[in-house]
């Protein structure tokens, strides 16, 4: 094309990024990949190789090995063998390892652009300005973390060897926030890149043996879901660490059920893009295009869901459809292109067929005029309207360049529709009104709120899903949590409990007294069972000491509409939250000695004995009492004008599932922590000594405490369990008990992907550093992360 | 490249058939405070725009030369100095007609176009100098006006200034605004001054100049931009170049959806000046990859974009001179302007 003719018509021409270094770096490989094990690399026992394609021309691009049973026991032997003295270098030391490993990445930063943007499809823009970047500075910020962690955090310790399976949709950046924050803090890895973009991975092992990192620490081992099952399945793991869609998810979840081993996930979304009447439209289009059409839309925080307020949805569809046709879909390595390739012929495949399902159920599409390359894959960005809340294409990740749009009418409406997914991973808010902002935030139910921004990422500031879109946070300070565990679980023991003594029949009931009932307590109000049976408990010489509530799957669904019913008390002030509990342990403290005869009653333990436990019960009710406006969150400080608040919130509606012993302060110390929080919850008390859970009832009816906040159904410990972790509108179950009832209460709790804490060692419940703060409210809180940038 | 000598004689006028692109006129509509009160600037949401814009386009080889063509077209050659002359300002007039030089033209393959600079604009003094400098060319004169830079004088002045400058045959008129009105939000007084000196202009182009560094805030960069374009300005335009802070990307997204809008509500075409501190190829790409993607193509053309700049020029041609022989020419290789 002659100037002259490009004079009469301006466009913008080719501007390719030269791909050349990264061709040299793929052709010194032209063997094949190997793995990256113990600090070298082996060829797969498994003797099997795959191919792996260049989306933005469909051609071949590397052969990489695939990792078999023996090279997964490979790594995690590699990893088991580094991790004590890698675990045990002071955090200076590791610091220093990941400083050199963030300076490496810096160096050689258009390398891994240029591979990763061959490898994935997506834009040499996004992964030199964006991908690339956020990496360096992940393990910048993480090379602090090393240095700071034991200082920072006391008493907690690394978890051991991770095991972590990351997706193909940001290969590096995901690989940084695996790595980074588990190598910090003294863990070892071995971490599987998705099958269709294992490139960078594998550049950066080189880097890590340029780095010196000591041998283990890290190991790569690619190949596809076989190789990620076989990790997930593997014995000497202590933790997974998973990114990826919500069917795997789940699959992981049952598959680690009863292992022991940790679990963090990060799923799927159909994130919410809210744009209210007082937004800057322009700016607001403009995120929509930062939100659905950056990465193909091939983003788990995506907003792909435009919810527009009526009085504006016109006109900004229009302003949308006259932007959709500037965006310019074409080769990855074209430095003017706003769109690159899918991944994979079979995600385009889905892409079309969900967007055919829109179209079929009444959606109106529109895409732009412009011409598609005619090789590799490519999809244009797509807009739907005419959706509707029930539409399929409203509910299911299209993980596609593909927006649908929605109106509403209030604020209350966008809430409402914005949580109305079994998702929960981000939303974007759009408003020039700070008092309409603020107040919309917190009502939304996704750990990132972005306002008027939108996918926006640091280091220093944790991300990670509410409901069905996983949990564990990755970044900021909440993020280490997820890497490290309490020290005292090392020497911790497995609980066993002993077998229920029978009680012995004819025992009188009453033992003079007046016969009393212990009913369960739901809604705020003393309830039957449902079952119309009572069960008997015996004291610890097999005597009957009184009888209670056979509970069934019915009370239990009783107790959790109750739970919910109560989510007002989120609302509630932390100050009024604080004074309930106060006067609970008032009202404890009054009647001290009569539970203290209960329980030696029911434990067959000196009263003096008893006693310390219920005047343990009192102080711990002072101690949660007293965090509930004091674990507050942080305000985190991202690289932007504004800053980022990282609030606690309630995880909803939690059952717990109390241990045998002891009885009253597992009981109040679980409940405690979670109502101080702002939780509801359904608890099974102790089956032994659950009569000291249903004399606390009365504590509460006389201490103010609103209905349905605290629910108590009594009963066998295990079937209830599995029928509060079976229960979809049960947000967290808690499990404190032997390990075989834990893993069928892991299995159970897929459906919702509700968050599971199951313990089956014995904690020292009397010690309050350990069951009295940060490690429960961690349980009872998820981390919710508001950005706001600002200016004027 | 060969030099040549700055000439106080015109260079002879090549008339070739290409006729400049004629500016569409804004006739302006009533004051309507609805659309002023309803701006709506996130500067944080801007700057992010602003910041990513460079990284999403880019334009390379003869892709690049033709729109640093296109951007030199579009550049409003500026002189506003104390101590301009008769001759300094024909010197400039001098290599408006001819910016490239004939040599660099036709190795860029356009010996058959006519390649002038967008406008000269000079002080009121100099109209009647330049006038006569580019006598036949068809480049339009603008003359800044209304007591530039501040605007202070008193308002009859203003307008006589306006007058005498239109009588002297400027064909473009850049005024300032008073921008107290704008900073107090007295938005109807800004209206009625703008539309005198629409008045005044008579058939002459008004560019009207927002001041936006004194403006500071882009929401009253686009409140003053929607005010301005209702009282008729056929430009928006920036700066003076005399502010603390010229034309910025932000400021240029700003006024370039304004105009948008404005388009969108009267089907009026408003054209877009940013002014102050575009000195390099690279700086003016941005600014055109501004107009291109908020605006259309429309808005590269001159009867709609310009670039209020003076060392621009010598920029672009070093680039143009590169791109034709692979080697950074000396500066002194370039006709000064």
């Amino acid at each position: 094309m002659s100037i002259a003719e490009i004079l009469d018509h301006p466009d913008y021409g080719p501007s390719p990024e030269s791909d050349k270094e990264a061709r040299q770096w793929l052709a010194r490989h032209d063997a094949g990949f190997a793995l990256f094990i113990d600090g070298g690399w082996r060829k797969p026992e498994s003797g099997k190789w795959f191919e792996t394609i260049e989306p933005g021309t469909g051609g071949f691009l590397a052969r990489v090995a695939e990792a078999g049973e023996a090279d997964v026991d490979a790594a995690v032997k590699a990893a088991r063998k580094a991790f004590p003295s890698w675990s045990r270098l002071p955090g200076h030391g590791r610091a220093r390892y990941l400083y050199a490993i963030a300076r490496l990445i810096q160096r050689h930063s258009r390398l891994f652009a240029v591979l990763e943007s061959l490898d994935n499809g997506k834009t040499i823009r996004e992964t030199r300005d964006i991908d690339v970047a956020l990496v360096a500075r992940h393990f910048y910020h993480h090379a602090g973390w090393a240095e700071l962690f034991a200082g920072e955090f006391p008493g907690r310790v690394p978890v051991g060897v991770c095991g972590q399976i990351i997706p193909w949709n940001f290969p590096l950046l995901m690989l940084a926030w695996k790595i980074a924050p588990a190598i910090a803090l003294g863990n070892t890895v071995v971490l599987k890149p998705a099958e269709y973009t294992s490139l960078t991975a594998l550049l950066f092992a080189e880097i890590c043996e340029m780095a010196g990192l000591p041998k283990g620490v890290v190991n790569i081992v690619t190949g596809d879901g076989a190789t990620g099952e076989l990790i997930v399945r593997h014995r000497d793991i202590d933790k997974i660490a998973f990114t990826g869609s919500t069917d795997v998810g789940r699959k992981i979840r049952e598959a680690t059920a009863g292992s022991g081993k940790a679990l963090t996930l990060e799923l799927g979304g159909k994130s919410p893009f809210i744009v209210f009447d007082d937004a800057d439209l322009d700016s607001a289009v403009e995120g929509v295009v930062d939100a659905i059409w950056f990465n193909q839309g091939q983003v788990c925080c995506a907003g792909s869901r435009l919810l527009v307020q009526e009085s504006i949805e016109a006109r900004f569809i229009d302003k949308l459809r006259i932007r959709l046709n500037t965006l310019r879909t074409g080769h990855p390595l074209d430095k003017s292109m706003d769109i690159g390739a899918i991944v994979a012929p079979v995600q385009l495949e889905r892409i079309r067929m969900l967007v055919a399902k829109g179209v079929e159920e009444g959606a109106h599409i529109f895409q732009p005029k412009t011409a598609l390359p005619e090789r590799g894959l490519y999809y244009p960005p797509t807009l739907l309207t005419n959706v509707q809340a029930a539409s399929t294409c409203a509910r299911v990740e299209i993980f596609g360049p593909v927006l649908v749009a929605m109106s509403f009418r209030t604020p209350d409406e966008a809430v409402a529709l914005a949580n109305n997914t079994e998702y929960g991973l981000a939303a974007s808010v759009w408003s020039e009104s700070i008092n309409l902002a603020l107040d919309i935030a917190p009502k939304l139910r996704c750990g990132v709120v972005w306002i008027n921004a939108t996918n926006l990422f640091d280091a220093s500031s944790g991300f990670g899903g509410y409901k069905e879109s996983g949990y564990g946070r990755e970044g900021g300070r909440e993020g280490l949590l997820a890497y490290s565990r309490p020290a005292w679980m090392k020497a911790a023991r497995p609980i066993v409990e002993k077998p229920m003594v029978k009680a012995e029949i004819g025992f009188e009931l009453t033992g003079g007294g007046i016969d009393r009932t212990a009913k369960l307590y739901i809604g705020g109000k003393q309830a039957r069972p449902d079952s119309g049976y009572s069960r008997p408990v015996a004291g610890p010489n097999g005597k009957l000491v009184g009888e209670i509530g056979e509970g069934n799957r019915k009370d239990i669904r009783n107790a959790v509409e109750a739970a919910r019913k109560a989510g007002g008390w989120a609302a509630a002030s932390e100050h009024n939250r604080a004074q309930i509990l106060y006067y609970i342990a008032e009202n404890l403290d009054i009647r001290a000695s009569e539970f203290a005869d209960r329980l030696r009653m029911l434990r067959g333990v000196k009263k003096a004995k008893t006693r310390l436990e219920v005047d343990a019960a009192v102080e711990r009710l002072f101690a949660f009492a007293a965090f509930a406006d004091k674990f507050d969150g942080a305000v985190h400080r991202p690289p932007l004008r504004g800053l980022a608040l990282a609030m606690n919130e309630p995880v909803g509606v939690v059952g717990i599932v109390c241990p045998e012993e002891p009885g009253l302060l597992a009981f109040v110390s679980l409940a405690a922590a979670a109502i101080a929080m702002g939780n509801t919850v359904v608890v099974i008390p102790s089956e032994r000594q659950a009569l000291i859970a249903t004399d606390f009832y009365q504590v509460l009816e006389t201490s103010d405490l609103p209905a349905g906040v605290l629910n108590i159904v009594t009963g066998e410990r295990k079937t209830l369990g599995i029928e509060l972790a079976r229960h979809d509108a049960v947000d967290a179950i808690w499990y404190f008990g032997e390990a075989a009832t834990a893993a069928a209460i892991e299995k159970a709790s897929t459906g919702n992907l509700k968050q599971v804490w199951t313990e089956t060692i014995g904690r020292d419940w009397h010690d309050p550093a350990a069951s009295g703060g940060r490690d429960l409210l961690h349980r009872a809180t998820q981390v919710k992360n508001i950005w706001i940038p600002c200016g004027e | 490249m060969s030099s040549t000598p700055a000439a106080r004689e015109p260079a002879p006028i090549r008339r070739l058939p290409t006729a400049l692109p004629v500016a569409p006129e804004n006739p302006g509509i009533p004051f309507d405070p609805e659309p002023v009160e309803r701006v709506r600037v996130n500067l944080a949401a801007v700057e992010r725009r602003a910041a990513t814009l460079p990284g999403r386009r880019t334009v390379k080889k003869q892709w690049q030369a033709a729109w640093l063509v296109k951007a030199l077209q579009c550049i409003d050659l500026t002189t506003l100095s104390g101590d301009d002359t008769d001759g300094r300002v024909e010197r400039l007039c001098a290599k408006a007609r001819n910016p490239l030089g004939d040599e660099l033209q036709a190795a860029l393959g356009l010996a058959d176009r006519r390649i002038t600079v967008g406008a000269v604009c000079v002080y009121h003094r100099f109209v009647a100098t330049a006038k006569r400098a580019l006598e036949g060319t068809g480049i339009p004169v603008a003359a800044v006006s209304t007591g530039f830079p501040a605007g202070l004088s008193p308002l009859a002045t203003r307008i006589a200034e306006i007058e005498a400058s239109v009588a002297a045959g400027a064909d473009e008129i850049d005024i300032v605004i008073t921008r107290e009105h704008a900073l107090r939000g007295d938005w109807t007084a800004l209206y009625d001054e703008i539309r005198s000196f629409k008045a005044a202009c008579g058939p002459a182009h008004m560019k009207t100049i927002l001041g936006t560094g004194d403006l500071k805030t882009l929401r009253n960069v686009g409140r003053a931009s929607w005010v301005a374009m209702m009282a008729g300005a056929d430009f928006i335009k920036t700066s003076t170049g005399k502010e603390g802070v010229n034309a910025t990307i932000p400021v240029a997204l700003t006024m370039t959806r304004a105009i948008r809008a404005y388009r969108e509500t009267t089907g009026h075409f408003v054209g877009f000046k940013p002014a102050g501190g575009i000195s390099t190829a690279k700086d003016v790409l941005n600014f055109q990859f501004v107009m291109k993607e908020e605006l259309g193509n429309a808005w590269l053309e001159p009867g709609l974009f310009r670039i209020g700049a003076s060392s621009l020029l010598a920029d672009i041609e070093r680039q143009l001179a590169h791109f034709t022989t692979g080697r950074y020419a000396s500066f002194d290789h370039h006709a000064l302007g």
